[in-house]
C-alpha cells in the first residue's frame, strides 16, 4: 500500500539533486567578483536606512489566524466529499451544519471588520 | 520509471522554455508588435538562449543575508515541481502513477511554494523582498481556501481523489457545463496562486522592484521562474482534468486534447495579465475573503443538496 | 513598564524609494515611513537632476538660453520653448506674425498630446496595465516622426526662436498631421476601452490621492492637477497668449479631485488639443513666420550671403544676441503639466541678469507627502503615476 507512494520520495530526493545541480553549474560557470557596494541590499540605490528584519504590522498575523481556521476546515471536508454519496442525507446535514458554522464564523469577522485594512 | 523520469524532466524544461516563449508572444501581438524574431524561427529558440545567458550570470549573494536559508530557498522552491507531474493524467494511459489521492497530493506540494517564497524574502534582508514575501503569503492563503472548497464540490461529486476517476466521471457532459460557478472561481483562484497579473502584487514591479527574489541573480532567480511557470502548467491542467473532461476529445488523441485544453487555459491566464491593472493589496484580500470564500461555500451546498436531490 | 501601561506599537520601517526605482518616474527619491504596508510619513527628496538651468542662463545670451530650456520638462520640450520666447518676446515688445502664432499653437497642442500620451502610458504602467502603455507609445511614435520632420529631432526642438521660428514648416507636413488628426479620436477610444470602465483600474483610482479646491489653491497646484479639482483655471483661456483666443475648445474639469478625475481630464485634454490642431490646420493663414525687426530676427539667408549688411546683421544677432531694454518680465503658459513661468530680469545687455523658472512638477510635487499620508504603499504609486511628474522639471 505505502509502496505506491514510494515515487514521490524518489522524485522529491531527484528534485534536490536537480536544482542543486543547476546552482552548482551556474556557480561554477559564472563570475565571481565582489565589491562592498555590490554587496550590500538593494534599496533604490541607497545605502539602506535600518534592517529589514523588524516587526511587522500585526494586521497580517490576523489574517493568517483567518487562514489557519479555515484552511483546517476546508481539509475537514475532504473526507467527507469522498463518502458522501454513502453516507446519505445524514452526511449532509452534518456537514450542512458544519458549513454553517463556518460561514457564521466568517461573517463575525466580518462583521467585526478585522477584513477591512484601513 | 527512468523512462517516466526523463520525460516528466524534458517536459518540465521544455514546457518553461516554451511558456516564456509563448507569453513574450502573446503579449507581444496583444500589444501589436512582434515580440522576439531574431533568435530561430520567430524567436522560438530565444528563451533557450536566455536561459544559457542566465546559466552563465554571476550567483551574488549580498551581505548580512541568512546565508543557509537564502541559500535553500530556491531548492526548496523546485522540489514540488517534479511531483506534481507524477499524477497529472495526460490520457489514458500516459499517467505515472494514479495514486488515489491524486488532487491532494497536487494542492499539498504546490503549497510548498509558499514557504519558499517566505524563506526567500526574509532570509534576503532586503525591505522589498520583505513586502514582497509576505504580500504573497497573504495572497497565496487567502485564495487557497477558495481554491480547495471549489475543488470540493467537484470531488463531491465523483466521490473520489483519483485524477483518473474525475476525468471518467466527465463521460457525458464536461463539469464546467454542471459547475460554472466553480470553474469562474477555480480560475480567478487559479490565477492568484500563480502570482499572475492582476494578482501579481508580491512581485508588482512598479511597487516592489521584483518582489521577493529581488536578491536572487543568475540560475537562482531561474529556479523561482521556471517554478512559476511549472505551477501555471499543473493549475491549468488540474482545471483540464476537473472541468474541462481532461483527455476527452474527438479524432485528435487523447494527450494532444489534454495539452490543447491546458494551453488554452494558459492562454487565457496570460490574457488577462496584459489586458488588466494590478489590484492594490487590501482590495485583494478583501476580495478573496468577502467575495470567493462566501461563494465558494454557498458553491458547495448547493452541490451538495444537488446531489442529494437528484 | 514602571507602572505605566505603554501600548504596544508595531515598529516602523524607513524604505527609501527610490531614486533607482521603476516606477519614480526619474530620479525622485521619496522617504517612506511605514508601518506594515500603511505610509505613516512620505518625504520627497529631491536634486539629483539638478543642472542648474536657471545659473546657467545668465551667462548665455537669449538665443542661447533656448536649448536649455528644452530640457526642463524633456517630455514636452516645445512648450518649454514657447514660455521661454514669449517671455523674451514681451521684454522686447514684439509680436509674431500670425502664421507664426498659428503654427506655433498646432506644435504646442502636439506636445501636449505626446506628453499626456507618456503620462497615460507609464500611469497605466505603474498600475500594472502594461499594454497601454504600448497603445500610447505607438501614437507618440507618430508624433515624434512627425516632430522630426519639422527640426530633425524628438525631444530637443528648439524649433521656436525669438522673433519667431527657426524655419516654416517643411513640405508635406500638414498633410500628415491632417492624417493624425483625423485618426487620433479613434485611438483614444482604444485607451479608454482598456481603462475607462475598467473595475480594476476604477479601484485603483477612484478616491485616492482627494484634492479639495481650496487645498489646490494652497498648494499652488496647477494644470490638469488642479483641474481634475474642479479648478477652472486654464491660461489658454484665462490669459491667452500666442493667439490661442482665436480657438473654440472646452477646459475639461473633474469633480472629486482623486486620481480617477484627473485621468479623465487629461483623457479629454487629448481630444481638445486635437481639435486646436484641427482649427489651427483648417485656418492656417500664409505669410511670414517672423517679425520684421532685423533687431531680433535674422536675414533671410540669400540675404546673407549676397548683403554686406545682412551678413553684419546676421552676425549681430548671433555674437551679441537680441539686447533687450532694461527691465522684467513674467510670462507663464499653459504646459501640458500645468502653468510654467518664466520670469526674466534684463539689465539692458545681451545676457539676462536673472531667470527664474516657475515649474509645474515642482508645485505639483510638493503635496505628494500630504496626499500620501495613511495609504498603503501601492497607492503612492498611484499618485506619483497622476502628478505627471518630470524630475528634470523638478530640479531644472
Amino acid at each position: 500500500m505505502l509502496i505506491s507512494y514510494l515515487p514521490i520520495l524518489v522524485y522529491l530526493i531527484i528534485s534536490i539533486g536537480l536544482a542543486v545541480l543547476i546552482v552548482a553549474l551556474s556557480e561554477a560557470l559564472g563570475k565571481k567578483t565582489h565589491t562592498a557596494v555590490k554587496d550590500l541590499p538593494y534599496e533604490c540605490g541607497m545605502v539602506p536606512i535600518s534592517d529589514a528584519r523588524h516587526r511587522y504590522a500585526v494586521k497580517f498575523y490576523v489574517i493568517t489566524m483567518f487562514f489557519l481556521v479555515f484552511d483546517i476546515e476546508a481539509i475537514f471536508l475532504y473526507p467527507w466529499g469522498v463518502i458522501f454519496k454513502p453516507l446519505g442525507l445524514f452526511g449532509l446535514i452534518e456537514m450542512g451544519v458544519f458549513i454553517l458554522i463556518l460561514m457564521v464564523g466568517l461573517a463575525y469577522v466580518w462583521g467585526k471588520g478585522a477584513l477591512e485594512w484601513e | 520509471m527512468i523512462v517516466a523520469l526523463i520525460g516528466v524532466i524534458a517536459l518540465v524544461s521544455v514546457n518553461a522554455l516554451f511558456l516564456i516563449w509563448m507569453e513574450r508572444k502573446v503579449a507581444a501581438h496583444i500589444q501589436l508588435r512582434p515580440g522576439p524574431m531574431e533568435v530561430g524561427y520567430h524567436g522560438a529558440l530565444q528563451t533557450v538562449a536566455d536561459a544559457l545567458k542566465l546559466m552563465g550570470k554571476e550567483l551574488i549573494t549580498p551581505d548580512e543575508v541568512d546565508r543557509p536559508v537564502y541559500l535553500l530557498a530556491p531548492i526548496i522552491i523546485f522540489l514540488p515541481v517534479l511531483v506534481l507531474f507524477l499524477v497529472i493524467p495526460f490520457s489514458p494511459n500516459l499517467i505515472i502513477r494514479d495514486l488515489n489521492v491524486g488532487i491532494l497530493l497536487i494542492f499539498a506540494f504546490s503549497s510548498l511554494t509558499v514557504l519558499s517564497i517566505l524563506m526567500a524574502g526574509w532570509s534576503s534582508n532586503n525591505k522589498y523582498s520583505v513586502f514582497g514575501a509576505i504580500r504573497s503569503i497573504a495572497q497565496n492563503i487567502a485564495y487557497e481556501i477558495p481554491l480547495l472548497i471549489t475543488a470540493m464540490s467537484i470531488i463531491l461529486m465523483v466521490g473520489s481523489f483519483k485524477l483518473t476517476d474525475i476525468v471518467a466521471a466527465q463521460d457525458k457532459v464536461w463539469f464546467v457545463v454542471i459547475q460554472p460557478l466553480a470553474f469562474l472561481l477555480y480560475i480567478i483562484c487559479a490565477t492568484a496562486e500563480t502570482n499572475r497579473a492582476p494578482f501579481d502584487i508580491p512581485e508588482a514591479e512598479s511597487e516592489l522592484v521584483a518582489g521577493f527574489h529581488t536578491e536572487y541573480s543568475g540560475m537562482r532567480f531561474g529556479l523561482f521562474f521556471l517554478a512559476e511557470y511549472t505551477n501555471m502548467f499543473v493549475v491549468s491542467a488540474v482545471a483540464t482534468v476537473l472541468f474541462l473532461g481532461g483527455w476527452r476529445g474527438w479524432i485528435l488523441p487523447p494527450v494532444v486534447w489534454f495539452l490543447i485544453k491546458v494551453y488554452a487555459i494558459i492562454f487565457l491566464i496570460m490574457w488577462f495579465r496584459w489586458t488588466f491593472p494590478r489590484l492594490r493589496f487590501d482590495q485583494l484580500i478583501t476580495f478573496a475573503w468577502k467575495v470567493l470564500i462566501p461563494l465558494a461555500f454557498v458553491n458547495l451546498l448547493v452541490t451538495a443538496l444537488a446531489i442529494k436531490l437528484f | 513598564m514602571n507602572g505605566a501601561q505603554t501600548m504596544p506599537q508595531t515598529e516602523t520601517m524607513v524604505l527609501n524609494l527610490g531614486p533607482q526605482h521603476p516606477s519614480t518616474h526619474g530620479v525622485l527619491r521619496v522617504v517612506l515611513e511605514l508601518d506594515g504596508e500603511l505610509i505613516v510619513k512620505a518625504d520627497p527628496d529631491i536634486g539629483y537632476l539638478h543642472r542648474g538651468i536657471e545659473k546657467m542662463c545668465e551667462f548665455r545670451t537669449y538665443h542661447q538660453c533656448l536649448p536649455l530650456t528644452d530640457r526642463i520638462d524633456y517630455l514636452a520640450g516645445s512648450a518649454n520653448n514657447l514660455g521661454f520666447v514669449l517671455a523674451v518676446e514681451k521684454l522686447l515688445g514684439v509680436e509674431v506674425p500670425k502664421r507664426g502664432q498659428y503654427i506655433r499653437v498646432m506644435i504646442a497642442e502636439l506636445t501636449r498630446i505626446s506628453s499626456h500620451l507618456f503620462w497615460l502610458g507609464t500611469h497605466g504602467h505603474d498600475l500594472g496595465a502594461m499594454t497601454p502603455l504600448f497603445y500610447a507609445f505607438r501614437e507618440r511614435e507618430k508624433l515624434m516622426d512627425l516632430f522630426e520632420m519639422v527640426w530633425g529631432g524628438r525631444l530637443f526642438p528648439c524649433y521656436f526662436r525669438i522673433g519667431g521660428l527657426a524655419a516654416d514648416l517643411p513640405e508635406g507636413f500638414t498633410d500628415q498631421v491632417w492624417e493624425f488628426v483625423e485618426t487620433f479620436p479613434k485611438k483614444i477610444e482604444d485607451y479608454e476601452n482598456l481603462l475607462t470602465h475598467n473595475r480594476i483600474w476604477i479601484a485603483r483610482t477612484k478616491g485616492v490621492g482627494v484634492m479639495s479646491p481650496d487645498e489646490v489653491l494652497d498648494w499652488g497646484w496647477s494644470g490638469p492637477m488642479a483641474r481634475g479639482s474642479g479648478v477652472d483655471w486654464d491660461l489658454r483661456r484665462d490669459n491667452p497668449y500666442s493667439r490661442y483666443e482665436d480657438f473654440d475648445f472646452v477646459v475639461p474639469l473633474g469633480s472629486n479631485g482623486d486620481t480617477y478625475d484627473r485621468y479623465l481630464v487629461r483623457m479629454e485634454e487629448m481630444r481638445q488639443s486635437n481639435r486646436i490642431v484641427r482649427q489651427v490646420l483648417e485656418n492656417l493663414p500664409s505669410g511670414d513666420i517672423n517679425v520684421a525687426d532685423p533687431r531680433v530676427a535674422l536675414p533671410p539667408k540669400e540675404r546673407v550671403y549676397n548683403n554686406i549688411e545682412a551678413l553684419i546683421n546676421h552676425f549681430l544677432i548671433i555674437e551679441e544676441g537680441v539686447i533687450p531694454p532694461v527691465g522684467e518680465v513674467y510670462q507663464a503658459i499653459e504646459a501640458p503639466k500645468g502653468e510654467l513661468g518664466f520670469y526674466i530680469a534684463s539689465d539692458g545687455t545681451g545676457h539676462p541678469l536673472r531667470v527664474k523658472i516657475r515649474a509645474p512638477s515642482f508645485a505639483n510635487l510638493a503635496a505628494l507627502g500630504k496626499l500620501a499620508k495613511g495609504r498603503l504603499l501601492s497607492d503612492l504609486i498611484a499618485l506619483i503615476g497622476t502628478m505627471d511628474i518630470v524630475l528634470a522639471d523638478v530640479d531644472r
